[in-house]
């Protein structure tokens, strides 16, 4: 999709520590709408840390995060989750005993307008309303990741690489604008790799969804072929940001990350 | 609704044909009935003949517009969905002739036929489709367009010789505006004689050979097998299996436009069999790899299930078996095995009919390859009326069939109507029907081998038993002998083993050689389930096949099959395969027969190695991926000897 100048995330100067260990310091950067901005760095460089920030899990000690040009540093989870931001989990964390389908309903229930009662009696409005929210997760979701096969089975009897896409249906459900992907590809297979980064382009590319994306990722390959932009982190401090290719050519980076643990990332291509 | 009255109100003609008969059935129908239905997005959704007659009127003008004439051909491949079929029939509705290509088709094999074929125009899915044409346009020069319908994917495509299905069918729809008479016309011009489809053989030993057959070939053999079988135009069918193979065709086209039935799509390729059971078909036709994994599947689910289950399923089963005995030697059956057969039913067979999406069905057929005997008696235990047909391509689908009620699995049944069988002195089957197809495309030579005076001869032997039931040896070639002249028939070994559900594909060898051993290949799921519920570690297919206790339990299943069989016939040494069959590698065609001399080639190793002394083969080879790539595999494999 193409890129818009406006800038859709805002973080600015953050630090974070827990005890002694500074996590975050003094992180920046601005994220684009329409991207595909990953965000990179060795074990404990803190990057789930800073989608902890965004998503409001976590609230950095110092500095702002503003969210199409509102300012969200305060603000709950679920309030960010109403203004559009989504993710999913590097460790998933899905309900293992509901279907597939009611897990990604879970993800549809911000948008659901119908009170308690009327809920309960499921008539009119309601019923209404479901049909088109099921339409929606049917259509747009269920369609798009290649779930319809599992769509009744407990999501805690699938093979891990489907629970992982499970978890980005609900993640969309949410509608977001931005999502938050941590480590999406982590523990799949070769073939699951290569769907899931065609997954990631399909909602950030496909004129329904052009969602902007936020991917943190130890996958090189995937990461350096689908980013628009890269954030190096290293020991909570941003070492280098850019294209794929500058990255690729940062002495600091090469230093940091990818020449000391080049093995690490060599070993699924 | 009336039984029947659309068959006997069809008259077949010299100028009938399939495109007319679709015209009449439309008509008819129009929208007061279901012509197919699709699942999607969770939901079955119903497209009537009304429909159906005016998607198919768009895309063939759209077509026409596009440069199709009448005798060009038209590709096809994608999964089985409305829009292929609308495609076909439009082709046909153009005069043209439609190529079916599988699925799967690794990107050679594509362009060949395309190639071979002279094909102007190319239908496909999506985005898989789409890049296999665009690797080969450059090479296929006669290739002009490729129409696309699922636009997944397809966002940064700008090929101006792609064009969507949607888009193809508003062009098609202007110009129908214009000359509105034109679609008519041009099924109007049709002939029963004239060519139809342009189907490929899955050749067990060479290239594909194209095989024409016209719309008289295809609708009465249609007719002919309805002529023993009732379809209705109540029934409901689910087309799921490849529509580049004839079987499928015949039910979907041959025996569907004129029976009036209601085809049923399943959502995905992986949903087909939840999607059966949603349906429950009426009939089913299918190669005995379908009934052999829900057999399998069945096992499996015993093996796991409570102790109680498990013996109401083994109460039920010997009872079902006792009944199919008796009725497979036309016995009588004593009033208390009808009341046991209920009870039996009630409690057991009525379930796993369900579960299996049986429980409505009046006819499934196999064919296309050997079935066992004990995956036969097995359905008929559940009280579900399989029937083995023979048949091929070359003569628009099957030829012979089993009668209801006069059954024996070792037979294939008798020739339907108009249809006649002959023994030639070498034992080969020939046969004669106003379906045997005209001749190969392009292929002179071959067809004065297939088609001499009007006879098709089959390359199959076999014999007409006492009860003037065709019996099919194997083909020709897969009759072995072994070093001392004793004959056995690997695919009745073969079949056998694949009753056991840890096994899914084996290949026994034995010709000119001393004695009988057989490759196995486990199933990966059944075996790995096994593996887990003892504990066994392992990580990849080829690592559970080497496992010394799998090779225990290959071994324990081989030696049941033995006992049964005479001492020569008797399985001496196997070797687990560090991987499965597969039709990309050559090793099985499309319809999964196995190709023996290939694999003789291919596994010369494994081969020398089972009738050496040695207990271990070092294989060295490379496999194909669907994508084209090539992987290399080092391995070392066990050799074990079965004890008699």
């Amino acid at each position: 999709m193409t890129i818009k100048d406006e800038v859709l995330l805002k973080v600015d100067d953050i630090y974070m520590a827990f005890g002694g260990v500074q996590a975050l310091m003094g992180v920046s950067f601005e994220v684009k709408k329409g991207e595909i901005f990953s965000i990179i760095g060795p074990n404990g460089a803190g990057k789930t840390v800073l989608l902890n920030c965004i998503n409001g899990i976590y609230y950095p000690q110092r500095g702002h995060i503003y969210f199409d040009g509102k300012e969200i540093t305060k603000l709950k989870p679920y309030q960010r989750a109403k203004l559009g931001i989504s993710r999913t989990f590097q460790k998933i964390e899905l309900f293992k005993g509901a279907t597939v389908l009611d897990n990604i309903r879970l993800g549809r229930h911000i948008h659901l307008k119908t009170g308690l009662l009327s809920g309960s009696i499921y008539l009119g409005k309601t019923a209404k309303e479901e049909i088109v929210n099921r339409d929606f997760i049917e259509r747009e979701i269920i369609d798009l990741l290649e779930i319809a096969h599992i769509r009744d089975k407990v999501v805690g009897m699938l093979p891990y690489g489907l629970q992982k896409r499970v978890e980005l249906a609900r993640a969309l459900a949410l509608n977001p604008k931005i999502i938050l992907l941590d480590e999406p590809l982590a523990g799949l297979n070769l073939e699951e790799v290569e769907d899931m980064a065609r997954f990631i382009l399909d909602i950030n590319e496909e004129k329904r969804w052009q969602t902007t994306c936020i991917l943190v990722e130890h996958d090189m390959g995937v990461v350096m072929d689908i980013s628009h932009r890269v954030l190096a982190l290293n020991f909570g401090e941003k070492i280098a940001e850019g294209t794929p290719d500058e990255i690729q050519n940062n002495p600091r980076v090469i230093k940091a990350y990818l020449g000391e643990a080049e093995d690490l990332y060599v070993t699924r291509r | 609704m009336s039984h029947g009255d659309n068959l006997k109100t069809i008259q077949l003609t010299k100028d009938l044909t399939i495109p007319k008969l679709f015209l009449q059935s439309a008509k008819k129908f129009w929208d007061k009935k279901v012509a197919m239905r699709e699942k999607e997005y969770g939901i079955w959704i119903p497209i009537t003949w009304k429909q159906y007659y005016e998607n198919v009127k768009k895309i063939a003008l759209g077509m026409v517009s596009l440069g199709l004439e009448r005798g060009d051909k038209v590709a096809m491949i994608g999964d089985n969905r409305p829009e292929a079929l609308w495609a076909e029939m439009a082709a046909m509705c153009v005069g043209a002739i439609g190529v079916w290509l599988f699925q799967d088709s690794l990107i050679d094999e594509v362009q060949y036929i395309i190639n071979h074929s002279d094909a102007k125009m190319m239908v496909g899915e999506g985005q898989e489709e789409v890049d296999k044409y665009l690797v080969i346009k450059d090479k296929c020069p006669k290739l002009v367009k490729m129409i696309w319908d699922d636009e997944k994917g397809m966002r940064n495509y700008n090929d101006p010789s792609l064009i969507s299905l949607k888009e193809l069918m508003k062009i098609g729809e202007s110009l129908d505006q214009k000359e509105p008479k034109l679609f008519e016309e041009m099924v109007m011009k049709g002939k029963a004689d004239d060519v139809c489809l342009l189907f490929y053989t899955s050749g067990t030993t060479s290239l594909p050979k194209g095989a024409l057959l016209t719309h008289y070939n295809m609708l009465s053999m249609g007719r002919n097998l309805m002529r023993v079988d009732q379809y209705y135009e109540t029934d409901d069918f689910v087309s799921y299996l490849p529509f580049a193979w004839i079987g499928e065709q015949m039910m979907s086209i041959s025996c569907g436009i004129q029976a009036g039935f209601t085809l049923n799509f399943p959502e995905e390729p992986e949903t087909a069999q939840e999607n059966i059971r949603e349906i429950g078909p009426h009939m089913m036709f299918a190669p005995p790899r379908i009934y052999e994994q829900m057999v399998r599947n069945i096992q499996v689910k015993y093996l796991d299930s409570t102790w109680l289950k498990r013996k109401a399923y083994e109460f039920a089963m010997k009872i079902g078996y006792n009944i199919a005995d008796l009725k497979f030697a036309k016995k009588h059956i004593p009033w208390y095995l009808n009341i046991l057969k209920y009870i039996a039913y009630l409690c057991v067979h009525k379930k796993l009919k369900d579960h299996l999406g049986l429980s409505r069905i009046r006819y499934t057929y196999t064919g296309g390859a050997a079935m066992g005997p004990d995956h036969f008696r097995f359905f008929h235990a559940i009280g579900v009326n399989l029937k083995q047909i023979y048949g091929q391509t070359e003569i628009a689908g099957i030829s012979v069939l089993h009668r209801d009620g006069d059954i024996k699995f070792d037979t294939v049944g008798k020739p339907i109507p108009e249809t006649e069988i002959r023994i030639t002195s070498d034992g080969e089957i020939i046969s004669k029907s106003p379906s045997v197809f005209v001749g190969y495309y392009k292929m002179p030579d071959e067809t004065a081998k297939a088609l001499r005076d009007g006879w098709l001869y089959s390359g199959d032997t076999g014999f007409i038993d006492a009860d003037g039931h065709l019996v099919v040896f194997d083909r020709t070639k897969d009759v072995m002998e072994l070093s001392d002249g004793t004959k056995f028939a690997p695919q009745y070994l073969e079949t056998r083993l694949k009753f056991s559900p840890f096994i899914k594909d084996v290949w026994a060898i034995g010709d000119r050689r001393p004695y009988v051993t057989c490759v196995i290949c486990i199933d990966y799921n059944v075996v790995g389930k096994w593996a887990d519920d003892r504990n066994i570690t392992y990580s990849s297919y080829q690592e559970l096949s080497q496992k010394p206790e799998v090779y225990e339990l290959v071994k324990k299943e081989i030696m049941k099959v033995n006992k049964d069989l005479p001492q020569v016939a008797r399985i001496r040494r196997f070797i687990n395969l560090y991987k499965e069959f597969d039709p990309d590698d050559d090793e099985l065609t499309r319809t999964r027969k196995l190709r023996r001399a290939f694999v003789e080639d291919r596994y010369k190793d494994i081969v020398k190695g089972l009738y050496c002394q040695e207990d271990h083969v070092h294989m060295d080879t490379t496999i194909t991926y669907e994508d084209g790539r090539i992987a290399k595999i080092k391995t070392d494999l066990r050799i074990m000897d079965v004890p008699n």
